[in-house]
């Protein structure tokens, strides 16, 4: 039997829905943790990244922590993280996965900042503004759609990533291939072949629904002009 | 006394150890060899591949956005998924690994190759049209040289996702040494091996992009001309 027809029959039983540990327990377990990790990640990258982009230092430390986090495998960081401090379980894998969305969510909203008119700056500056005031109601605002941009980046990055929680047993959709590579390449490929398009599914779901969100949060004069920006600011980043 | 505690002092599982090492030079020097083999293959082969497609869609601009779209749709897809896709017609090698790092590595390069071909001032392609250069000529003396910048970076940021990317060959069993990282932690979660693995995959890392970052700075003497 070749191994699409197996993966149809095997997505085709229902009790693989719906057993425990079926396709929707492991897809409850990918989001949740998914969501955890990109919550963590933008509550440590944001205030961050636009506090740097304000004061207009810290650029060389950006692309530093984009560099190294490149060259971090995720498997070490999820197989060392349970054995510090945070213990085994669902904070460590949650802290591996957010520590990959930290480089695009910082980059983006760095950048975010930095591009924002020096004219509108300079006139916020002749109003009155202080330095808070100005972040807040001047840059933050301009700034939207490339935290709308590092978010999309970093949620499918990170849903992407998920999927290797699977080797420290971690839960998520993952799971299902690993299981299928465990029983044999020739009775597990329907499996494996099932797993595979399920996480490819849902990475590529959530990108579009980002897109859409992205492009909703995005005022519409700014849409056009920022796009190419994004991308390569986006770009920079990308590659993990 | 001293000697006691020394003695006392050597916990039963460190973040490092010599004594692994050296019981172990063989397994780690075997990972990092075929660990350093494979990230060279595979990008050598996404640069033989990513460069023509590069030139491709500089040439022809119609193509350049349906090909960095393409580029884009397969960067999403995760690489356990890719794993999934390709061992169950290639089986559990080494062939597997090879294509699914190859892939991503592809498209990194031809994303920056694109972009540096971009940079190519018009003026200077018009000049050279205007000297005559053909197409080919103009590619390999004029345009070529010029992307070259952008092209290093995407072979930089290629290799450096290789080697994080190799380990995930775990799954098959043959993640170099993502092997060693994976067999530490089910060896009783033994740090000092876990801990040696990544130490090692960070500094292959490190040490190949200092490669490429010299080679390049070989390759574009005017670049350092015109900053210094």
């Amino acid at each position: 039997m070749n191994p699409v027809e197996a993966a149809v029959i095997w997505l085709n039983d229902p009790l693989n829905w719906t057993n425990p540990g079926g396709i929707l327990d492991r897809l409850g377990e990918h989001l949740a943790m998914s969501a955890a990790a990109v919550a963590l990640g933008c509550l440590v990258a944001w205030p961050i990244g636009l506090w740097l982009g304000h004061t207009g230092r810290g650029g060389g430390l950006v692309v530093l922590v984009a560099n190294v986090t490149l060259a971090i495998p995720t498997l070490a960081l999820l197989t060392i993280l349970p054995l510090t401090f945070l213990g085994f379980g669902r904070p460590s894998v949650v802290v591996a996965l957010a520590v990959f969305a930290v480089p695009p969510l910082l980059a983006n909203a760095y950048t975010g900042v930095r591009q924002a008119d020096p004219e509108a700056r300079d006139a916020a500056r002749g109003m009155g503004f202080s330095g808070w005031q100005l972040l807040r109601r001047v840059e933050l605002p301009l700034a939207v759609p490339y935290l709308a941009a590092g978010f999309r980046t970093a949620a499918v990055q990170v849903v992407a990533t998920a999927a290797l929680a699977s080797f420290v047993n971690g839960g998520g959709l993952g799971q299902i291939i690993r299981a299928g590579f465990g029983l044999n390449i020739a009775a597990g490929s329907g499996q494996i072949l099932a797993g595979g398009l399920l996480v490819a599914g849902l990475a590529v779901l959530v990108e579009l629904v980002l897109a859409l969100v992205e492009r909703v949060v995005t005022p519409r004069p700014l849409r056009a002009r920022r796009r190419r920006a994004g991308r390569r600011a986006a770009d920079a980043v990308a590659g993990g | 006394m001293s000697f006691r505690l020394s003695y006392r002092a050597d916990p039963g599982n460190p973040w490092f150890s010599w004594q692994y090492l050296r019981d172990n030079s063989d397994t780690v020097i075997t990972a990092v060899r075929e660990h350093a083999s494979l990230t060279a293959r595979a990008v050598l082969i996404a640069a033989l591949v990513a460069l023509p497609l590069a030139v491709v869609a500089y040439w022809f601009r119609s193509l350049a956005g349906p090909i960095l779209a393409l580029t884009g749709v397969f960067y999403t897809i995760p690489s356990l998924a890719l794993f999934a896709f390709i061992a169950p017609y290639l089986g559990i090698g080494a062939a597997t690994v090879l294509s699914v790092v190859v892939l991503y590595a592809l498209l990194v390069i031809v994303r920056n190759a694109i972009a540096g071909f971009n940079q190519v001032p018009p003026e200077v392609r018009e000049a050279a049209e205007g000297m005559g250069y053909g197409r080919w000529r103009r590619l390999f003396r004029i345009e070529l040289p010029l992307a070259l910048p952008g092209v290093l970076t995407g072979l930089r940021l290629a290799t450096v996702s290789t080697v994080a990317l190799v380990t995930v060959g775990v799954v098959i069993g043959r993640g170099g040494l993502g092997q060693i990282i994976f067999a530490g932690f089910q060896n009783n979660f033994y740090k000092a091996q876990i801990m040696t693995g990544t130490l090692l995959c960070v500094l292959l890392a490190l040490v190949l992009d200092l490669l490429l970052a010299g080679a390049g700075r070989l390759l574009t003497p005017w670049l350092r001309r015109g900053a210094g």
